[in-house]
């Protein structure tokens, strides 16, 4: 098992500049997310550290040693690819051997391995089918067996659930996640689907157009997001943007909106000009006294929760809350919100202006 | 695979079926007329009105395979009873077997040049097509076009100049010329057809056994060939069918030590110019190895054929 490190990684296809400058470190053990949109990098990035591409520049550290130009054979990795790669000229037993027999391991030990390997996974039974009639589920476990078979370095995983049906992609998350900790192996993880990010990860990366917007666990990107990116493609509903004209001082706690003083967490980044006041929508409460006022415009029921959209004087804003609030649409109310959540972005620069709140979590990539 | 497509009407199947073996009889009766002439006689062979119901005789293939002198009735009491039933069929027309013929080294030739380039032209089709089809080739797009321009034109428009080349070189009736020809020929078509197979072959095979541990050279040849056996397949029978029945370069090229069965068998029908059954006879049997190849084949051929035209 081993640490991995990215070090100012950037990979150039012709003309377009897929990855830039990238730096990361994925401790020993921990399960990773790459996180991002499509066509955000993150896949390149995956195959760089895999060897399935070379970088342009910069260096890959796999246990310390440096990487970055030897082909995937001598790396010692796992892949599992989005579309599984099973050999389809092969059955489900030699799928998952066959990366042992690259290295000549004797067959009654090969054999002993992959019946091993088979119970893990509760496919002792197919062993002997040909992999091309096998279910999505299936396919996905005999994917998973080809990786874990000879005990890699890390596992490479790029949107392995991409391919299986929503009912079946929670299921198999969880028995990811149990078999990472398990085996306890540095797990790099290619998503786009946030939820999963924030479910199975121990950290996170968020990129978009090739940068690294954001590093760290789950909680902290989720509260501190560092860029208004992350804050967007990240909760569902993600946070809303109240963007005004104003100013905040250094060591300030108070933003003025629309003539309303609203209450920040201190500020240790003065800055002036186009700003985003960004609140979570479970941080927005409805309350008739409050003194900044919103019209309802929608409501979506969720159950437990329920969301509403309301119009303000800067722009919509969504509030989660409770589904037994009666809310009525055209309904003018107060808005509130926690002080303690609320982060301020530069609305041209997109970046989160520091605070004594997220100071201790913001990375900008 | 699914369709949508409604099953066709009883009589819908019934008229297809009719026209199918209607086409299919069109088709077959020149080459059961061939197969047949074979066994003719020759008076029969070219009687007219044609005869359809005929006294079959081996008479054809003994020509074929048998160089004969007329004698005289003294040399035929000389060489005494017959000795076995194509010596005795030879007799009745006055003639002695003065040895083989040499439709066998032809035949051989055929089968020499024709698995030969075939071969040739598979190995360094695959090769070709699977490097431009993964990696990044200098003017690819106009490599391929090149490629597939010496197709534009018959190779026959360039018969002299190839001839006076093979002269100069040496490779004039030599199975090695005939063989690096076809190859030359058919090598645009393999490797269009086969960078179309390989293609298909998802790229995230290679990479897995790239992962697993193994070379470039290793995932080409254990995870790329078995997935393209298809393509290969269906290639290698057109391959073969174009050198196999290759007449023209044949007959300019190749004269002797090197020539292959067509230019050869209308040899056969002789100086009188009536020996058509042993014509026959040659066609037949040069015909059975592309129907075995295809044959063995055809599995892969009918699924190389519709190969890529259904998406999975």
């Amino acid at each position: 098992m081993a640490q991995i490190r990215i070090e100012n990684v950037r990979k150039d296809f012709g003309s377009f500049n897929a990855v830039k400058s990238s730096t990361f470190t994925i401790e020993d053990g921990e399960f990773f997310m790459l996180l991002g949109p499509s066509g955000c990098g993150k896949t390149t990035t995956l195959r760089m550290m895999a060897g399935l591409e070379l970088p342009t520049s910069g260096e890959i550290y796999i246990d310390g040693e440096e990487v970055g130009m030897k082909p995937a054979s001598q790396r010692d990795i796992a892949f599992v690819f989005q579309m599984f790669a099973l050999y389809p000229h092969m059955n489900v037993g030699k799928n998952i051997s066959y990366p042992l027999r690259s290295q000549g391991m004797p067959a009654a030990q090969i054999k002993k391995k992959v019946g091993e390997i088979a119970e893990i996974l509760g496919i002792t039974d197919i062993l002997n089918k040909p992999v091309g009639g096998l279910s999505g589920g299936d396919r996905q476990r005999v994917a998973l067996g080809r990786a874990i078979v000879r005990d890699p370095k890390a596992f490479f995983m790029d949107e392995p659930l991409g391919a299986l049906d929503a009912e079946f992609r929670e299921h198999m998350s969880e028995e990811l996640r149990a078999l990472h900790d398990r085996m306890n192996a540095t797990t790099v993880y290619v998503t786009h689907d946030q939820l999963e990010a924030m479910q199975m990860g121990d950290k996170i990366v968020v990129m978009n157009h090739g940068s690294v917007e954001q590093f760290g666990v789950p909680q902290d990107i989720y509260d501190w997001p560092a860029t208004k990116f992350v804050a967007q493609f990240i909760g569902s509903p993600s946070m809303n943007f109240l963007d005004f004209n104003g100013m905040i001082g250094n060591g300030g706690d108070q933003v003025c909106l629309n003539d309303v003083t609203l209450n920040i967490p201190e500020s240790i980044e003065g800055a002036k000009g186009a700003l985003s006041f960004g609140v979570r929508p479970e941080h927005v409460k409805l309350d008739d006294a409050a003194p900044y006022r919103g019209r309802v415009k929608a409501t979506e029921y969720l159950g437990t929760t329920q969301i509403v959209t309301l119009e303000t004087a800067n722009g919509d804003v969504k509030a989660r809350v409770a589904s037994s609030d009666k809310v009525n649409v055209g309904d003018q109310t107060g808005l509130s919100f926690d002080a303690r959540t609320i982060t301020l972005f530069n609305a041209e620069t997109g970046l989160a202006l520091r605070s004594q709140a997220n100071k201790g979590v913001l990375i900008h990539g | 695979m699914s369709f949508s497509v409604t099953e066709p009407s009883k009589g819908t199947k019934w008229l297809a079926g009719v026209l199918v073996i209607g086409y299919a009889c069109i088709t077959l009766v020149p080459l059961l007329w061939i197969i047949a002439t074979g066994f003719k006689s020759p008076t029969d062979s070219i009687a007219y009105p044609p005869i359809v119901v005929f006294e079959p005789t081996l008479e054809g293939y003994v020509n074929l395979f048998t160089e004969r002198t007329r004698a005289t009735p003294d040399m035929l009491e000389a060489a005494g009873e017959p000795q076995t039933w194509y010596d005795e069929i030879v007799r009745e027309r006055g003639t002695v077997i003065s040895g083989p013929s040499r439709y066998g080294e032809r035949f051989l030739n055929s089968v020499i040049i024709g698995f030969g380039s075939t071969f040739l032209c598979m190995v360094l089709g695959t090769m070709a097509a699977y490097a431009f089809s993964r990696f990044k080739v200098p003017l690819k797009d106009d490599l391929l076009f090149f490629i597939l321009s010496t197709r534009m034109m018959p190779p026959i428009a360039v018969a002299i100049p190839i001839f006076l080349m093979f002269r100069n070189l040496g490779l004039n009736d030599t199975h090695l010329g005939m063989i690096l020809l076809y190859t030359a020929v058919n090598l645009s078509l393999s490797v269009w057809l086969l960078k179309g197979f390989i293609d298909e072959i998802p790229i995230e095979y290679e990479e897995a056994a790239l992962i697993d541990g193994y070379t470039r050279f290793q995932a080409f040849y254990k995870v790329v060939l078995p997935q393209a056996a298809t393509g290969i397949a269906s290639t290698a029978i057109f391959c073969l069918i174009f050198a196999w029945n290759e007449y023209a370069f044949a007959v300019l090229l190749t004269s002797g030590t090197a020539q292959t069965a067509p230019p050869f068998i209308p040899t056969i029908i002789g100086t009188s110019g009536k020996d058509w059954p042993a014509v026959a006879a040659g066609a037949t049997i040069f015909l059975v190895p592309v129907m075995v190849f295809t044959i063995l084949l055809r599995k892969h051929l009918l699924r190389g054929i519709t190969f890529g035209a259904v998406r999975k």
